[in-house]
C-alpha cells in the first residue's frame, strides 16, 4: 500500500505530461491497438462535443485521510492545494446562473476542507436538485470533529456517495488501506441511523465499487444484489444504489498497472471491451469538473491530467455557459475507461 | 511454430476456430453464451463452475478466463479456491473410487 502520494514521492508518473506520453505511446502508436480517436471515428464520430451542461463537479482539494492504491486523484495527507473561499463563491455563482442541476463535490475528501461547512450551507440553500457530496466514510470516523457529518449531511439533503469496494475486508483494505472497511462499515452504519438509505427517507446513500485490481467491474445490478445481500446479512446495513466504476488508467492506478506488468493487458481489456452505445452516454457530455485553482475541465479525469477545455474560456473567471457548450472535448486513450462494457461514470454504469 | 504449445495471447484467438467452420462455430459459440446466461443458477455461480470444471480438464486458457471473469463478479480468493478443492475432490475421488476395484481383484486373486 502506498503512503504517500505520487507527487511527495517524486514518481515519474507524477507528471501528466508522462502520464499522456504512455498513453500514446507504446501498442498505440505501433497501431497494435486503436486509439480512442480512430475508435470513435470507426463508429462515425469525428469527436465528442458537450450537451446541455447539467451537472457541476467541483473538486475543492487533493487532501485526503486516506492513500488508495487505486486514485485517480493521488491524493492523500500530503495534498495541500485547496479552493479558496473566493473560488467558492464563483463557483455558488455558476450554480444560481446556469442550467446546472447536480452539484458533485468531491476531492480527496472534501469534507476535510476548512469552509466545506460554510460551502455546503451556502450552496444547500441555493436549492440544487441534486447535491452530491464523494465522502471516503473513514472521514467520519478520522476526527471528532467529523463525528457529526451524518447529521450535517442530513440537515442539507445531501446525496451521499461513498466508496466501498467490496463487502469483505480483503479486497477492500487491500485497495483502500489496513482498517478502512470496518471504519467504512461502522460510518455507514451511522449514517444509517440517521435515515441514510432507509426506505422513504429521501435521504440517499449510494455506493461505489472500483475493482480491486487490474481488472474490469461486472455487472452493476448482480453486484448490487451481492453487496445487499451480504451487507444486510453481516452488518444489518442498508444503502441505495450501487454505481460501479471502472478504474482510469491514469494516476496512481497507472503506476499501479505498470509496477505489476498489467499495463497493456488492461489496455486491451479495455479497447476490446468498447461499447458504441455507452459513447452516447458518457458524463463529460453533461458534466463541468473544477480544480482547486478554478480551471475548467470536461471531467475530474482530465482535470488529473492537465487537460484544460479546448475553449477561450478555461476558468472561472472567464465563465460563459454559452461559449464553453461550442467546444470538442479532450480525448486520449484513458477514455476507454468509461467507454468499456457497461460504460462507467461518477453515477455508475451508463448502458 | 511457437516454441511453447500454450500462448497466454491465444486465448484472445479463441473466436477464429470460427473462421475454418462459421456454422459450427456460430453453434458453439450461441450455446455457449446460452449456457451462461442468468437462470436457475446465477452467473457467479454458472462462474464458478467453469472455473472448478477449468482446473480438472487443466484448460490454462480456461483457468485464465475463469480466475478474470470471477473477479469480476466480486468472486474471492476463499470462494475460488474452495471450487478448485472441489475440483480435486472429485479427481482424487474418481482416483480413490477405483480402489474398490483393486480392492476386489487383489482378493479374488488372493488366498
Amino acid at each position: 500500500m502506498p503512503t504517500k502520494s505520487l507527487k511527495a514521492q517524486k514518481s515519474i508518473l507524477a507528471s501528466t505530461q508522462k502520464q499522456l506520453n504512455l498513453l500514446s505511446g507504446g501498442i498505440f502508436a505501433s497501431g497494435e491497438l486503436p486509439t480512442f480517436s480512430e475508435r470513435i471515428a470507426v463508429q462515425g464520430e469525428s469527436s465528442l462535443r458537450p450537451r446541455k451542461l447539467e451537472i457541476l463537479q467541483m473538486n475543492i482539494g487533493y487532501m485526503c485521510n486516506q492513500v488508495c492504491a487505486h486514485c485517480h486523484v493521488d491524493a492523500g495527507p500530503d495534498r495541500k492545494e485547496m479552493m479558496t473561499r473566493e473560488t467558492l463563491e464563483k463557483c455558488l455563482k455558476i450554480i444560481e446562473t446556469t442550467s446546472v442541476h447536480t452539484l458533485d463535490l468531491t476531492g480527496g475528501a472534501p469534507e476535510m476542507h476548512l469552509d466545506f461547512r460554510w460551502f455546503v450551507e451556502r450552496a444547500a440553500a441555493l436549492g440544487v436538485k441534486d447535491f452530491i457530496i464523494r465522502s471516503n466514510l473513514t472521514i467520519i470516523l478520522a476526527n471528532k470533529k467529523y463525528n457529526d457529518l451524518p447529521e450535517f449531511f442530513k440537515r442539507h439533503s445531501i446525496h451521499v456517495v461513498s466508496s466501498l469496494p467490496f463487502y469483505k475486508k480483503e479486497k477492500t483494505d487491500s485497495q483502500r488501506g489496513d482498517g478502512v472497511f470496518q471504519k467504512s462499515i461502522q460510518a455507514i452504519q451511522m449514517l444509517n441511523a440517521v435515515g441514510y438509505g432507509q426506505p422513504n427517507s429521501g435521504l440517499l446513500l449510494d455506493l461505489v465499487y472500483n475493482p480491486s485490481g487490474a481488472f474490469l467491474p461486472g455487472d452493476q445490478q448482480a453486484l448490487e444484489n451481492d453487496f445487499k445481500k451480504a451487507l444486510k446479512t453481516n452488518f444489518d446495513i442498508d444503502f441505495n444504489q450501487l454505481f460501479t466504476i471502472t478504474n482510469m488508467p491514469i494516476s496512481r492506478f497507472l503506476d499501479y498497472l505498470v509496477a505489476s506488468e498489467n499495463y497493456e493487458e488492461y489496455m486491451y481489456a479495455l479497447v476490446e471491451a468498447y461499447n458504441p452505445e455507452a459513447l452516447n452516454n458518457v458524463m463529460c457530455v453533461n458534466t463541468l469538473s473544477v480544480r482547486w485553482d478554478g480551471y475548467l475541465y470536461d471531467c475530474d479525469f482530465n482535470q488529473m491530467l492537465d487537460l484544460k477545455v479546448a475553449n477561450p474560456v478555461q476558468h472561472l473567471d472567464d465563465f460563459d455557459e454559452t461559449l464553453l457548450q461550442d467546444r470538442t472535448i479532450c480525448i486520449s486513450q484513458h477514455c476507454f475507461g468509461c467507454t468499456a462494457g457497461a460504460g462507467s461514470s461518477c453515477q455508475g454504469s451508463v448502458v | 511454430m511457437k516454441s511453447s504449445y500454450y500462448q497466454s495471447q491465444d486465448l484472445k484467438k479463441f473466436k477464429s476456430i470460427s473462421d475454418w467452420s462459421p456454422e459450427l462455430g456460430k453453434k458453439f459459440f450461441d450455446y455457449y453464451n446460452s449456457v451462461f446466461e442468468e437462470g436457475a443458477l446465477t452467473a457467479r455461480e454458472k462462474s464458478l463452475i467453469a472455473l472448478a470444471v477449468a482446473h480438472t480438464v487443466q484448460c490454462p486458457y480456461c483457468i485464465d478466463a475463469y480466475t478474470q471473469d470471477g473477479l469480476q463478479r466480486g468472486v474471492d480468493k476463499a470462494e475460488m479456491m474452495e471450487a478448485v478443492h472441489v475440483a480435486g475432490a472429485i479427481r482424487g475421488g474418481a482416483s480413490l473410487v477405483h480402489g474398490v476395484q483393486m480392492m476386489e481383484v487383489y482378493n479374488k486373486r488372493s488366498m
